[in-house]
């Protein structure tokens, strides 16, 4: 479902990314782990169309479209979805007023009828449930005052509402306590099934405790420098990416 | 919000720019005794009412534009402009709908008002204003029963003329300013408002402008009296064709509030607003100004400009009675060229009295947004407290937001607290909405929508919605 062929892209004149190739089937999981500032939110951001970044190389298919001459609102209704490594607040909008707003864009894209009010709240509330989320963070708004976790629960959230076909997530397991943990590895196994794709970029193997990868990659300067399946997390987590990357270039 | 996000200024929308081809009685362009006299005569006023005009307009004479506001307007040629218009009917006003012409009827229609009375908006009265005059006012039966009077405020003149003189300038004199003389002076219709004692009136009501001929200026005049007890809620749009040159609308909106009563006001403009370029529109220069002169009562302002190339105004309280309450609820949005410099003014004399203010100015294009509030606590206003919170929203790197806050506080046990923000549509923000498949332009609504929702939820439910529709409209095209 997504193809990554030789991808470059730039930021303020700066490269970041420098050759990217990476195939996501469906039903896969892929993780993608590497050394701060390597550039793996810049590979999220680019997939998900950020004006930020200037690709200057390479081509991205997903389900066989373009996806680098589609707008971002274009690839998020074609079923691209990224969870942010840091989620912005937005002032004055309520989030359960945003995620209604988006759902229904969804669905009229699919050709469903837009949800009302109780539709929308019977569906969101199943998924408060599994996320142990409180009612009151929907009349919040948008991540405003949220802590770490309560953001990225709320993106976790939003993933289970829109139920994308391709999800990058982004460090969504950074900052969180075990038991948030726990929750957001639920909603991540509650979304993945046999016709959606997951790429998981994070720096840890305890959420790979709970959700099984496919593949493993090492992104190290701006380009995949190794790939296995599960057991190169340990690998990575007992060396350190700076041994597991000399040993690889050795 | 960066350039790249609101680059491209396109041409704004204006639904409500379309002309009504009327026969109007249009009292030739220019402004001496002859014509007051003329607009008195043709209205059959009281000799009282000629003479107060006529001292407004010399006094008028003797005063300029007031120069201090954050406004740039082209100078007014105030002899290049018609002061009286009317669309002519058969007799001296219509007795019913088949009097009225009907291309006004249809003008209305697509305002979305209708004046029959099957077919208006549930539970809200309507007075339609057309240039100089009314020309019909919905639901007077429901009215009548409980003793409320709403009517044109040339047929109060003639009614109620000891109401009219008591309170005629009584909150708002002709002295007052440049633009309030020059209305007092040549004012020709508007509404007039009286609840009496202990009457809460069961419908809305509501006025609507149109200024629909070329060339003439719009000066109504509206005076709302509520007795002891009494309360009403009224509402008051406006819109306007689109034409090339600037249009004058000078209002004088006076109320007064007795013991206990309470006034809720609140204005939804859309006047025509000029071109992408700030060619055309509407000078809209108002004086609006309410007195609580009774203990215990309450005036609450709310309003949406939206529209006009130049907003200039304040509605004003005076909190005279003691445990009086003032509140002002503002949403101003500038777009393109236009400029609103807006605010109001909250004067607390009586004792306990307590004044809100939240105005919310959001700029785009070229546009100049200024909050301009006055808080007065006088020595005799112990215990008086306010609040006020102005915030501003920009959407383009062109537009400017000012805020203007004069605080005179003269008694020592006066709480007076003020807060102000500005805020921006960041590019990480507007790419959040986006990835999760909003596009730009909903975005900036969604989050204009919820900057104003403190201000919208204060108006009647019917125009919410109708507030919210109309600032995505206005914004139209602000987005790259
Ligand atoms: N908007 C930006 N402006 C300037 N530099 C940026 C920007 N975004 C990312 N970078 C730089 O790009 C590099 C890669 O960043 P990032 O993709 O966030 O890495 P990772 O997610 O792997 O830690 C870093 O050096 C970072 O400072
Ligand atoms: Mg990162």
């Amino acid at each position: 479902m997504l193809e990554i062929k030789n991808l470059h892209a730039s930021v303020q004149k700066k490269s970041i990314l420098k050759g990217v190739n990476l195939t996501i089937k469906p039903g896969e999981i892929h993780v993608l782990m590497g050394p701060n500032g390597s550039g793996k939110t810049t590979l999220g951001k680019v997939l998900a169309g950020s004006p930020n970044y200037i690709v200057s190389k390479g081509q991205v298919l997903f389900n066989h479209h373009d996806l680098l001459m589609l707008s971002p609102e274009e690839r998020a209704r074609r079923g691209l979805f990224l969870g942010f490594q840091y989620p912005v607040e937005i002032s004055g909008v309520s989030n359960i007023y945003f995620l209604k707003a988006a759902l229904n864009i969804l669905r009229a894209q699919q050709g469903l009828k837009a949800l009302d009010a109780l539709d929308f709240k019977a569906l969101i509330q199943k998924k408060l449930e599994i996320l142990e989320m409180d009612e009151s963070f929907l009349y919040r708004s948008i991540n405003e005052g949220f802590s770490g976790g309560e953001k990225k629960r709320n993106e976790i959230l939003q993933l289970l509402i829109f139920n994308p076909t391709l999800a990058v997530l982004d460090e969504t397991d950074s900052g969180l306590d075990i038991d948030s943990l726990k929750h957001v590895a639920e909603g991540i196994n509650q979304f993945h099934h046999k016709d959606n794709g997951l790429l998981l970029i994070t720096h840890y193997q305890r959420l790979l405790n709970y959700v099984r990868p496919d593949y493993v990659h090492l992104f190290h300067d701006g380009k995949i420098k190794k790939s296995g399946d599960y057991r190169l997390v340990s690998h990575l987590e007992k060396l350190g990416y700076e041994k597991a990357l000399t040993r690889e270039l050795a | 919000m960066s350039n790249t996000l609101l680059k491209k200024m396109t041409r704004q929308a204006y639904p409500l720019g379309f002309t009504t081809a009327v026969e109007s009685d249009t009292v030739r362009a220019g402004l001496d005794e002859e014509v007051i006299r003329l607009i008195s005569r043709k209205k059959n006023e009281p000799s009282f009412l000629l003479t107060w005009r006529l001292n407004a307009y010399r006094h008028w004479q003797t005063m300029h534009e007031p120069s201090w506001s954050n406004l740039k307007l082209n100078p007014i040629d105030y002899q290049a402009i018609s002061y009286y218009s009317a669309p002519k009917s058969k007799t001296d006003g219509p007795k019913t709908l088949q009097d009225i012409d009907p291309e006004i009827l249809r003008a209305y229609n697509k305002l979305g008002i209708s004046l029959e009375e099957q077919k208006h908006l549930s539970g809200v009265a309507v007075d339609a204003v057309f240039d100089s005059v009314s020309v019909w006012t919905t639901c007077k039966e429901i009215l009548n029963e409980v003793g409320v009077i709403f009517c044109p405020f040339s047929e109060a003149v003639l009614q109620y003329p000891d109401l009219i003189k008591k309170y005629l300038g009584s909150v708002v004199p002709y002295r007052d300013n440049f633009f309030a003389a020059l209305n007092s002076a040549v004012f020709s219709d508007g509404s007039f408002v009286y609840i009496p004692k202990g009457v809460a009136c069961p419908i809305e009501l509501s006025t609507y402008f149109r200024m629909n001929a070329a060339n003439t200026g719009q000066f109504e005049r509206t005076l709302i009296i509520a007795e002891s007890g009494s309360s009403v809620s009224y509402l008051e749009g406006c819109s306007a064709p689109m034409r090339d040159n600037h249009q004058l609308h000078a209002a004088v909106v006076e109320l007064i509030a007795l013991d206990d009563a309470e006034i809720k006001y609140a204005t939804v403009q859309n006047w025509y607003p000029g071109d992408e370029k700030g060619e055309g529109g509407v000078y809209n220069l108002v004086t609006k100004r309410g007195i609580c002169r009774g203990k215990n009562s309450k005036i609450s302002w709310t309003q949406i400009e939206t529209g006009s190339a130049i907003t200039w105004k304040y509605p004003s309280v005076i909190l005279k009675g003691d445990n009086s309450v003032g509140e002002f609820y503002s949403v101003a949005l500038t777009n393109n060229y236009q400029q609103a410099d807006t605010g109001t003014k909250m004067i607390h004399i009586g004792k306990n009295t307590k004044s809100t203010i939240i105005s919310k100015g959001i700029s785009a294009g070229f546009a100049q947004n200024s909050y301009r509030g006055l808080v007065r606590v006088a020595p005799q206003a112990s215990h008086a407290r306010n609040y006020s919170q102005c915030d501003s929203l920009l959407l383009s790197d062109h537009c400017g937001a000012h805020t203007f806050p004069y605080i005179e506080v003269r008694n020592s046990s006066a709480k007076v607290e003020h807060e102000a923000s500005t805020s921006t549509i960041s590019d990480e923000q507007m790419f959040y909405f986006q990835q999760r498949g909003i596009d730009t332009e909903n975005a900036i609504s969604m989050i204009v929508n919820g900057f104003c929702k403190t201000v919208f939820s204060k108006l009647p439910m019917e125009f919410a919605v109708e507030a919210e529709k109309l600032l995505e409209l206005s914004l139209e095209g602000c987005q790259g």
